[in-house]
């Protein structure tokens, strides 16, 4: 069992979460509470990850990180490092790529809530920021546990844009998914079936989190 | 300035669509407590929420929009304004009541007492909550409260933050005549004691006549009659009394 990689999986999928709660969280609230014409553009842009192929993806950010462009060589000069074939590349790529992931169901939770409480607030002196700490966020609990355990578990088991933008870097870039390609490609069935029996069981864990967890207690209310 | 600067004025203009439905009137409301009085689907609630400044749905996107209260312009479509409902200093009593689920009563209540401190705060709850005969219910949820305990509790919210225009969309439905007569009386004696300006909206001629009001009769989104409430609904007052006799 390749422990060093299960670390930096479990790593990465946590900070991913995080930075990506923090930021889909306040769009989420936008794109539900704004009314610019614009934002139906923001919403299919915030869902390009979910039907650009990972590869693609994850080649256009090597190219955009690297040396190519003044974007990847300013990056490169600000942190000392490029940011392809490091972690902190890994976090980048991956928060855009499981974006969807946390927005969808944060948006489709906020939609859900009933406009005249958000109307009442508003004529109550709230702005949107007071709106989405006060209303929108407890109101949408089951939402916001679905788009961490999502954004989690897909950071977990992403595949192609770590091995385009991350390569294949024990200790920095080498997730489970590589891993369990490796022992495929070298016929290690037994160990690629542990692997793959962990990122089985996580994937299990959280839908059940999801589906058990999130539910209020003595059953849905109206 | 016309008005006198103790009388509140609001000036209001509108011409709005939905579907073959329009909306078109303009007027002065200058009365302290005005009522608009009118069957459903006159446009009451339509006319409300343009005066709150909540968006209507994309099909009855106003032609024409105009609200100015003591002359200050809250919404003028022409030159491109429109206050946000946060900065009207306006609230709303709907016919659902709209509490937090999550907050508790005295939450709710304080929701729109953010600047003020928290023993003023506090203190503003319970008089609200007296007022609207409501005390007992400081910790409950809104989930454990009736239909007509819910209304007395978000007329309490929207009292509390002191707004200087009250909208009422049928806001005593749920509560039965006797308390329904007996807490419009108190409210509107608060409502005069701070100066604030109250439309409300019904179809019950019994409400209108009893806060002796002016009243607006709206008839299919246009107004048909402004003036003293014993004017105005003559006809539904001899309807009423003769249904008594």
């Amino acid at each position: 069992m390749d422990w060093q990689a299960l670390a930096l999986t479990l790593k990465l999928a946590t900070i991913t979460t995080a930075i990506l709660l923090a930021a889909a969280i306040p769009l989420a609230a936008w794109l539900v509470l704004g009314r610019s014409r614009w934002l139906a553009a923001l919403e299919a842009f915030a869902a390009l990850p979910l039907v650009l192929p990972p590869t693609v993806l994850g080649f256009f950010l090597l190219v955009l990180l690297g040396p190519r462009t003044s974007f990847g060589r300013g990056i490169t000069s600000l942190l000392g490092h490029p940011l392809a074939f490091s972690f902190s590349g890994l976090v980048v790529g991956s928060v855009i790529y499981s974006l969807p992931f946390a927005v969808q169901p944060l948006v489709a939770g906020f939609a859900a809530i009933d406009p005249s409480l958000i109307d009442a607030a508003r004529l109550l002196g709230a702005g949107p920021a007071r709106v989405a700490t006060t209303l929108l966020v407890p109101l949408a609990r089951r939402s916001l546990i679905a788009a961490a355990v999502l954004s989690f578990l897909h950071t977990m088991g992403e595949f192609g844009v770590v091995l385009m933008l991350g390569g294949d870097i024990p200790g920095a870039t080498r997730t489970l998914s590589i891993v369990l390609y490796n022992q495929v490609e070298n016929f290690d069935y037994a160990a690629a079936n542990r692997t793959a029996a962990i990122l089985l069981a996580a994937s299990a864990l959280a839908l059940a989190a999801i589906y058990l967890g999130g539910r209020p207690r003595g059953g849905r209310r109206a | 300035m016309d008005a006198p600067a103790e009388a509140a004025v609001l000036d209001l203009a509108f011409d709005a669509r939905r579907g073959s439905f329009r909306l078109q009137l303009e007027c002065r409301f200058a009365s302290d407590w005005t009522v608009i009085f009118g069957p459903s689907g006159a446009g009451k609630s339509t006319l409300l929420r343009m005066l709150a400044g909540l968006e209507l749905s994309e099909s009855s996107r106003p032609q024409l929009a105009r609200v100015s209260l003591d002359s200050r312009l809250l919404t003028d479509s022409a030159l491109g304004i429109r206050l946000k409902p946060a900065h009207r200093k306006t609230t709303m009593v709907a016919q659902q009541p709209a509490l937090f689920p999550h907050m508790t009563v005295a939450a709710n209540v304080a929701f729109g007492l953010k600047s003020l401190d928290r023993a003023s705060r506090s203190a503003r709850v319970q008089e609200m909550l007296q007022l609207v005969n409501a005390q007992s219910l400081i910790d409950r949820r809104p989930r454990d409260l009736s239909g007509g305990e819910a209304q007395r509790v978000a007329l309490a919210r929207a009292l509390a933050p002191r707004p200087r225009l009250l909208l009422l969309d049928e806001p005593f439905s749920a509560l039965d005549g006797a308390a329904s007569d007996a807490l419009l009386i108190r409210l509107k004696d608060w409502a005069c004691e701070h100066r604030v300006q109250t439309v409300m909206a019904t179809h019950d001629a019994t409400d209108a006549l009893a806060t002796a009001a002016e009243v607006a009769l709206l008839h299919e989104g246009r107004l048909a009659a402004l003036g003293p409430a014993a004017e105005v609904l003559g006809v539904e007052r001899k309807r009423l009394l003769d249904r008594l006799n």
